[in-house]
């Protein structure tokens, strides 16, 4: 049976090559932070079921350390010139979109048809994480079509990704510690607390009122924090699972999705997020310009993933 | 009640700017604390969860391809597309960069739009030429509306696209974080739940990009 661990080794393989690329750059100041820091993140993807709980736990003290204390410097591997580009951009036309769409393409196609297949009895591919073992055989065939199209120097794939893997930095780790916050919420008993809380106030919260207050409280956490994964943990714990999906059965795949795009709404309303902060200074626009032509569909929105949320989730 | 408090950490630390994998960290090891574990035990916690949740960041796999790409003129190339709209009316120029937006975001392709790669090079300065080619000179009043919209059509549609697809960060995000509260989801289905907010965003903000060209046309802002 092909599992998870596929999709690990390859994660793990590239970050490991991507921390010696980065020990080796010495134009980089913070060189051995960069080196340190992907090949931490490395060697969970490569040791991570052998490390036992405690280590794992030592590994991500670690991360954060490295990534939150230190810092990464940003690198900048050669690459092709802007003229370059222009010249290979008129040359391959639309063409350059396909190996990328490979990639959805395969993992859909992986998602839907690997699922019941059969090899000698046994499930072919871990039929629990075909999405993930899909969407590693999907980038793997892109790779190979992309050089094999393009033909660039051998080091460029590596180098290429460590480029895009320093200019997001240390906030590579934040979804799945975000995911790892959620667990340690769940064991110490978050959503109990919170639904104790809210029992003080709202003395029998009805499936509707629950929906509202997981959006709501999506698109207000996200304002305040500037960023809905950062929410999602929180409220999930707190109203979602224990409100929505356990006691009134709701539909955690339609809770989930829409929620996270509820936290969106709240991005497209707060000076807390990069994603305002940037073009308003890019654009040489006042502070709150851009926010406030956002708002009006933000909160339209809003109210419609309410509805929504309550007549899907809810649907049988 | 104590195990809230966690919760405050994440609040405040991120409000006040502190980096926020150093505040996840400290609120995972308040609420344990708090929650009644040790130390020892909210270490294990973390790190077994953190080893569980690897298959969201997976989605990294598909940096060396979006590199390669980048490298041979990917960005040039969505560029040249970009220029092409047709130069129809402001509002309607915007309509046409939200639905390419969004449809690029659900396929993965996130990283060809961006504030510093389309819209302050490209989309922004094209409304602007378009606007001044209508109505005559701007006032900045106009300037600053018009900008801001370019700003927003490429947040919106990035946000409201990019969880139809299903191998990006945040739907693997969505299914490790209900994992985590025993609930099990396929990625499928919750990239499929994320298309009618999809239509739904699309249809409310064209509706109001056709009002900005009513707007515009009778001389707003004053």
């Amino acid at each position: 049976m092909i599992g998870v661990g596929f999709a690990y080794g390859a994660a793990g393989a590239g970050l490991a090559v991507v921390a010696v690329f980065s020990a080796l750059d010495r134009d980089n100041r913070k060189r051995w932070n960069n080196a340190g820091f992907w090949g931490l993140f490395a060697l969970s993807f490569l040791a991570g079921d052998w490390l036992g709980d405690l280590g794992n736990g030592f590994l991500v003290l670690a991360l954060v350390v490295v990534g939150g204390m230190g810092g990464l410097g940003r690198s900048a591997p050669a690459t092709t010139s802007d003229e370059e580009r222009l010249a290979s951009a008129s040359r391959w036309g639309d063409r350059l979109f396909l190996p990328v769409l490979i990639i959805p393409l395969t993992t859909i196609a992986g998602a839907l048809l690997l699922k019941g297949v059969k090899l000698g009895g046994a499930p072919l591919v871990d039929p629990g994480q075909v999405t993930v073992i899909s969407l590693a055989a999907g980038v793997l065939i892109a790779l190979t079509v992309a050089m094999a199209m393009l033909r660039p120097p051998l080091a460029a794939a590596p180098q290429e990704a460590r480029r895009l893997l320093d200019s997001v930095g240390w906030a590579a780790i934040l979804p799945q510690l975000l995911a790892a916050l959620g667990a340690v919420f769940t064991l110490a008993g978050v959503g109990h607390a919170v639904g104790e809380l809210l029992g003080g106030w709202l003395p029998a919260p009805g499936p509707l009122a629950a929906v509202a207050l997981y959006c709501v409280g999506m698109a207000a956490f996200t304002m305040i924090m500037g960023n809905a994964f950062a929410a999602f943990p929180v409220l999930t714990a707190g109203v979602g699972a224990p409100l929505i999906v356990a006691r009134f059965g709701g539909d955690p795949a339609v809770m989930g999705s829409i929620g996270m795009v509820a936290g969106y709404c709240g991005t497209l309303m707060t000076p807390m997020a990069a994603h305002n902060i940037v073009p308003t200074a890019l654009l040489g626009l006042p502070p709150g310009a851009v926010i406030r032509v956002q708002a009006p569909t933000a909160l339209i929105v809003l109210l419609a993933n309410i509805a929504l949320m309550y007549f899907l989730a809810f649907r049988h | 009640m104590l195990s809230l408090l966690g919760v405050g950490v994440v609040l405040l630390g991120l409000a006040l700017r502190r980096n926020p994998i150093l505040v996840v960290t400290a609120a995972a090891l308040v609420t344990g604390l708090a929650g009644g574990l040790d130390l020892v035990a909210t270490l294990r916690a973390l790190g077994k969860a953190f080893n569980e949740s690897r298959y969201i960041s997976v989605a990294f796999l598909i940096l060396p391809v979006i590199g390669l790409l980048e490298r041979a003129g990917l960005q040039a190339r969505a560029q040249t597309l970009v220029s092409r709209l047709s130069r129809v009316t402001v509002g309607g120029m915007l309509t046409g960069y939200l639905a390419a937006r969004q449809l690029s975001a659900a396929a993965g392709l996130l990283s060809l739009g961006g504030q510093a790669t389309m819209v302050r090079p490209l989309l922004a300065p094209m409304v602007e030429a378009e606007e001044i080619a209508r109505h005559g000179p701007q006032d900045s009043a106009r300037r600053i509306l018009i900008r801001a919209h370019a700003a927003a059509v490429d947040n919106i549609g990035a946000f409201f696209g990019e969880d139809i697809f299903i191998a990006l960060g945040s739907v693997l995000m969505i299914q490790a974080v209900l994992a985590q509260n025993h609930v099990q989801v396929q990625p499928l289905r919750v990239a499929l739940w994320a298309i009618p907010t999809a239509v739904i965003a699309f249809t409310v903000h064209a509706a109001r990009l056709r009002r900005l060209d009513r707007r515009l046309a009778a001389g707003a802002p004053r």
